[in-house]
């Protein structure tokens, strides 16, 4: 009798909890049927990247409330996040989104190829449509043990860096291109010269992340390397977990990151949130929101409200842009494609 | 029994302590690791974590595509392990393998393969556009996905005990004129509950832990495809260390919860059995 | 002579039919499109992708870690497997229950923390940096995350088999007065064998398309401990879908040779037991 009773007890249970996913599923999907079919409420998709969850989580409250002002209509805003070339892939792929606010120009521009966003997009909002930017700083163990200040020392010998694998990591090819924009200009633009110089750098290099993440938690949590290469703000981000632990160092130069926003066509004609998208994205620029984006560690873009930040930003810093290395088509080709110099510096062994 | 001699006992307990040892430092110190990083910044944070609403919701699509890899697995493993075991036909050997491929293909490469077949690129989107079906980044696709990675494992548990059992029963039963459905439950069935008992365990641990396959597939939309792995993923990335660690932590409790229930069940029926 | 053989048990054609439907639905479908996608390529591209050095480079590291790692896990498995069928020992039930616990952890998070016990900071890691072994960032730390992922493999395959062995004859052996290792080589062994190669090639299939714990414990230095699947993952990452699935076509096949190499073995082994 005790036997049975706990057999269909275990069954009861069983049943009850795929009921239960049952109902959760259903009444998840009506929600999404009531989005649209009500004329009151629209929803938005945002793809975006890994770090911004808290930019735009703060963002998506304040335009809410400056969409509801400016029409009566609600608005929910739906945030997917993940690595940045992927989650471009995803939206060629068919991943249905209003908007995509993405790492770089490079991963907005494979939407577009895919046929999703007419060209012209850059030119659509202010600064190249990057709203905020960033840059590509050094992380330090607290005292800067190695001594370490500027791009030349990380190819001493006996410096353990830390960078992600820029073939996997869309981020990581600014602190390549960072690295390599430092080069240049050291070696005045021979070219024989700052491949050396690149591929010293990468010797040094003990682990190859294949994401930014990855490689702040080798750092951080395993102790690996004397230097991480990192975007400012997960810079700040990683510090604010352990301020007494790590400083930031700013290199004498650095390029200027931009992650890239916009609308995508196809989605929003189909799902009829042009006007709802295009506000969303150029709300960015407003006081407040550039502000949000100050708090969240990028740099505002609205050079008035970067100086309010002058504590937090090393803005002294020489910033080269993507412009200088002929635009990310040819970077990319040149650096980044299969047989380009980051394989070569590889594979001359 | 017969009695135990001193090697016999001194090979039992060397092979004991190996296979605590092994299992202590292979599976229990990464486990002790997950759990300690989940509480470093003490209980608050972890409650949070977990109840957080979008932890919630994960954890219910979670379930969900569980239950159905759970349910489309055991109604596959069972007719192919039948199949395979119990009649001799050409392709045998082919067959047997096209099961277990879905195991060994990349789970990258596995989403990728939905992607490829349903996704905007696919001569099929056209036609699920115009009927309004979402296979790609929803969750259709997710539970695509895990079906897929936890396809063979119900019916290669259930494979070589069938196999060792041989046909003999079943032929014999059949010539008294049982029908099918008769010789499944009477005669075939009770030798393989158990080795099925483990391969629905095997299938629901797997499925509730499947990463990269999922990831390629959902979308990352927060509450809305988003299983617990992701969720994970998701925390981790945004440099939520501890929280990422706390999400994990439920589902080594689900795990342990399913685990137990599978001994109470055994422990009953063998009771019982005997 | 096989083909005499009829059928007596029912239901052929059902099974057979399910079998085949749901097996063409989940698995063959999917896999036919990795084929024509890569069928756009010439096969001229196609080698000159899939035998870049880099690539070559990482099918080594791959193949030999994933083949170290299955090898642990199959002496492993069996012992295991052995140690929780026959005997008793407190703790057992415990020990037993675990065993599925890796499948159920995101590979990610395994790799997290195996990394973080295993670098020369953590607390195995420390230990063996002593003696000058480093496991994180080598492809001994590949091997480590890959024999944690592949555990449940092999155990689980042959732990029913063995439940179903009838200790009489390993007795009967015994009182005839074969010795223990040779029971267990000519009685025992050939009933486990074929669950065991089953076991083997599961997990060596799974080992060698996993990414997700790898690349956290690798280091993924090109050439040094670069895994496959990541280099899928960087073709991915440049839109270069062709590459991609040219590569991954490569580890499918592979990976199918193996598991059809176990399944004959398997067949091989129930015939001369005389099934």
């Amino acid at each position: 009798m005790k036997k049975n009773k706990l057999l269909s007890a275990a069954l009861a249970s069983v049943l009850a909890a795929s009921l239960f996913a049952g109902c959760g599923s259903e009444s998840a999907s009506s929600g999404d049927t009531a989005d649209t079919s009500s004329a009151e409420k629209i929803t938005l998709t945002n793809v975006s990247y890994d770090p911004t969850r808290e930019l735009y989580a703060a963002y998506n409250e304040i335009f809410a409330q400056h969409w509801k002002e400016k029409t009566g209509q609600d608005v929910e805003i739906t945030q997917s996040h993940g690595g940045s070339g992927k989650q471009a892939l995803e939206v060629a792929n068919g991943l249905e989104a209003d908007v995509v606010t993405l790492a770089l120009e490079y991963d907005v521009k494979a939407v577009q190829d895919a046929g999703l966003i007419e060209e012209g997009w850059v030119s659509e909002f202010d600064k190249d449509s990057a709203p905020y930017t960033s840059t590509i700083v050094f992380l330090v163990r607290k005292g800067n043990p190695k001594d370490i200040h500027d791009w030349d020392d990380l190819v001493k010998d006996g410096v353990g860096v830390i960078t992600p694998n820029p073939k996997t990591s869309g981020g990581a090819r600014w602190n390549y291109l960072a690295a390599w924009a430092y080069a240049d200009n050291a070696f005045n633009g021979d070219e024989a010269q700052v491949k050396d110089f690149i591929k010293k750098l990468y010797q040094n290099v003990l682990v190859l992340d294949s994401g930014a993440r990855g490689a702040t938690t080798t750092f951080v949590e395993n102790g690996q390397g004397d230097v991480l290469i990192a975007w400012e703000n997960e810079a700040f981000l990683s510090i604010q977990d352990y301020p007494d632990d790590y400083e930031i160092i700013t290199p004498s130069i650095s390029i200027l990151a931009q992650p890239s926003v916009a609308v995508v066509d196809e989605v929003v004609d189909k799902r009829g949130t042009r006007e709802a998208a295009t506000e969303y994205l150029s709300y960015l620029y407003s006081d407040e929101a550039q502000r949000i984006a100050g708090d969240n560690y990028y740099r505002p873009s609205d050079p008035d409200i970067l100086q309010e930040y002058a504590g937090t930003f090393d803005l002294d810093i020489n910033l080269v842009t993507i412009d200088d290395f002929g635009g990310w088509d040819s970077a990319q080709s040149t650096h980044f494609a299969d047989g380009g110099v980051f394989d070569q510096i590889y594979e001359q062994g | 029994m017969h009695k135990e001699t001193f090697g016999s006992k001194l090979t039992k307990w060397v092979l004991i302590v190996i296979s605590v040892l092994f299992v202590f430092i292979m599976l229990v110190l990464p486990l002790v690791t997950v759990i300690t990083e989940a509480l470093r910044s003490g209980w608050e944070t972890y409650k949070e974590a977990v109840a957080d609403e979008y932890t919630v919701k994960a954890a219910l699509l979670t379930v969900e595509a569980t239950l159905a890899a759970v349910i489309f697995n055991t109604i596959f493993g069972l007719f192919a392990a039948w199949t395979v075991t119990k009649f001799t036909f050409k392709g045998k050997k082919l067959l047997t393998t096209l099961i277990d491929v879905p195991v060994t293909v990349s789970p990258i490469i596995a989403g990728l393969i939905f992607v490829l077949t349903f996704g905007r690129q696919s001569f099929l989107y056209p036609y699920l556009e115009a009927a309004d079906i979402k296979v790609v980044f929803a969750v259709p696709g997710i539970i695509l996905a895990t079906v897929f990675v936890t396809f063979p494992f119900i019916s290669r548990e259930l494979i070589p005990v069938l196999e060792a059992q041989g046909t003999d029963e079943e032929e014999a039963a059949a010539l008294m004129g049982a029908n099918g459905f008769t010789i499944f439950t009477k005669v075939t069935f009770p030798h393989i509950k158990w080795a099925f008992l483990y391969g629905v365990v095997l299938c629901a641990a797997r499925a509730m832990g499947e990463f990269g396959a999922v990831s390629v597939l959902s979308g990352h939309l927060r509450g809305k495809t988003n299983t617990l792995p992701l969720h994970v993923e998701i925390l981790f990335n945004e440099f939520k260390y501890v929280p990422a660690f706390a999400v994990s932590s439920i589902l080594v409790m689900m795990a342990i919860v399913i685990l137990i229930a599978r001994s109470v069940i055994e422990y009953v029926g063998k009771k019982n059995g005997d | 002579m096989k083909k005499m053989h009829k059928r007596v048990i029912p239901m052929f054609g059902l099974s057979m039919g399910v079998t085949l439907t749901m097996l063409g639905v989940v698995v063959l479908i999917p896999l036919a499109s990795l084929v024509v996608f890569t069928a756009q390529m010439s096969i001229s591209d196609i080698i000159e992708t899939i035998t870049r050095e880099r690539v070559l480079a990482s099918f080594r590291v791959s193949f030999s870690t994933a083949f170290i790692a299955s090898l642990i896990n199959e002496v492993m498995g069996v012992i295991l497997a052995w140690v929780l069928v026959r005997y008793d020992f407190p703790g057992k039930r415990i020990l037993d229950g675990m065993i599925e616990l890796p499948f159920a952890l995101p590979t990610a998070v395994a790799g997290i923390a195996l990394t973080s016990l295993t670098s020369d900071k953590g607390m195995i890691g420390s230990f063996f940096a002593r003696f000058g072994i480093k496991i994180a960032y080598t492809r001994i730390g590949i091997t480590v995350a890959l024999v944690f992922i592949g555990i449940p493999f092999v155990v689980r395959a042959v732990q029913p088999v063995l439940e179903k062995l009838d200790p009489v004859y390993e007795e009967a052996a015994g009182v005839m007065g074969a010795d223990r290792s040779r029971i267990f080589r000519q009685v025992i062994l050939p009933e486990i064998l074929p669950a065991a190669f089953t076991g083997f090639g599961l997990a060596f299939g799974r080992c060698l398309g996993e990414y997700g714990s790898v690349v956290f414990i690798a280091g993924n230095q090109p050439f040094e401990t670069e895994i496959t699947p990541l280099i899928i993952m960087s073709e991915l990452q440049e839109y270069d879908y062709s590459s991609a699935t040219a590569i991954a076509l490569v580890m499918l096949i592979a990976a199918f040779l193996i598991l059809f190499l176990v399944n004959l073995i398997q067949s091989r082994n129930s015939k001369i037991l005389g099934r």
